[in-house]
């Protein structure tokens, strides 16, 4: 019961910490996130500093975490590890970054922008809800001609990073 | 044009990078916003409290911003339809894709995943072209 209320208040502090960074990096601005995208235009390359800083910070954190045989508060990893490429994965990255460009909102921005108050925001987070649940009712794509689909839970897009 | 912000636009990565960390070391869990929330919907019924935590921290974030900073949060220059394709686009891209801007962009280039790679590379690309077709459109979308 403890183990649950803590493990319940760490991701939800992680929550507060990863949108805290959204924000102070400048992700919960629409404007900016086109600016960063228009690289033939007006280029703002600030969002890249974004990823630069976060990445720096998070490798250091896997190289000393990926020995290890479990994570401190619970039993055991959940990293995706599956190495294929497919068209599924690329016509889905392509569909999003079309999105990403065309509102200027990605997910994690979207949802701490909602908490701000946007309205934009709201109907974004909306709409993509009903996005995921429409893929995932219809979606019949079939999994990568690879072994390796055995690592998926339940053989379906279930551990999505 | 927005203005080049490379301190606090690192700093803010510096945060993201810890949070990150927090969750791995922690919790053995990939810090990847589309898949937490996409699968607080669709996932197992076991699985879903941890999600609506860490979802519950970002909505936190965005009320302790609004407060503290209200000047982070913008609104888009988009009209409401074009919002709401952008939704519905970004809701079936990441879930066909496994993932958005955090899991891969994030995580999965900390980890050095070929997957991760190609859908950054993908999704960056296609942004980039999405912007600068509604720049010559005009931008009236």
């Amino acid at each position: 019961m403890i183990r649950a209320a803590r493990h319940l208040a760490g991701t939800l502090v992680a929550g507060l910490l990863f949108g805290a960074g959204l924000a102070v990096g400048g992700m919960t601005d629409p404007r900016k996130v086109i600016g960063f995208l228009d690289v033939g235009g007006a280029w703002d390359p600030s969002l890249a500093l974004v990823m630069v800083g976060a990445v720096a910070v998070h490798f250091v954190a896997y190289r000393w975490v990926r020995g290890s045989a479990a994570p401190l508060f619970a039993d055991e990893f959940a990293v995706p590890k599956l190495r294929y490429i497919d068209r599924k994965l690329v016509t889905g990255s392509v569909i999003f970054g079309a999105g990403w460009g065309l509102g200027g909102y990605c997910p994690g921005p979207g949802i701490v922008s909602l908490g701000a108050g946007s309205r934009d925001a709201l109907l974004f987070v909306l709409t993509m809800a009903v996005g995921w649940v429409l893929t995932a009712k219809f979606e019949t794509w079939k999994p990568a001609p690879r072994k390796t689909t055995s690592e998926l839970p339940g053989g379906g897009p279930a551990e999505v990073s | 044009m927005t203005e080049f912000t490379p301190y606090t636009s690192l700093a803010g990565g510096v945060l993201i990078g810890l949070a990150a960390s927090l969750l791995l070391i922690g919790y053995g869990r990939v810090a990847g916003v589309s898949g937490i929330a996409g699968n607080l919907l669709l996932g197992k019924h076991g699985d879903r409290a941890w999600r609506g935590a860490f979802l519950l921290g970002l909505l936190l974030a965005g009320a302790l911003v609004a407060w503290l900073m209200p000047e982070a949060v913008g609104t888009s220059p988009r009209s409401l339809a074009s919002i709401a394709a952008a939704g519905l686009l970004v809701g079936v891209g990441t879930r066909l894709g496994s993932g958005c801007t955090s899991g891969h962009g994030v995580c999965g280039l900390t980890r050095l995943s070929p997957r991760s790679l190609v859908a950054t590379l993908a999704f960056m690309l296609s942004g980039v072209v999405t912007v600068t077709l509604l720049r010559w459109l005009g931008g009236g979308a």
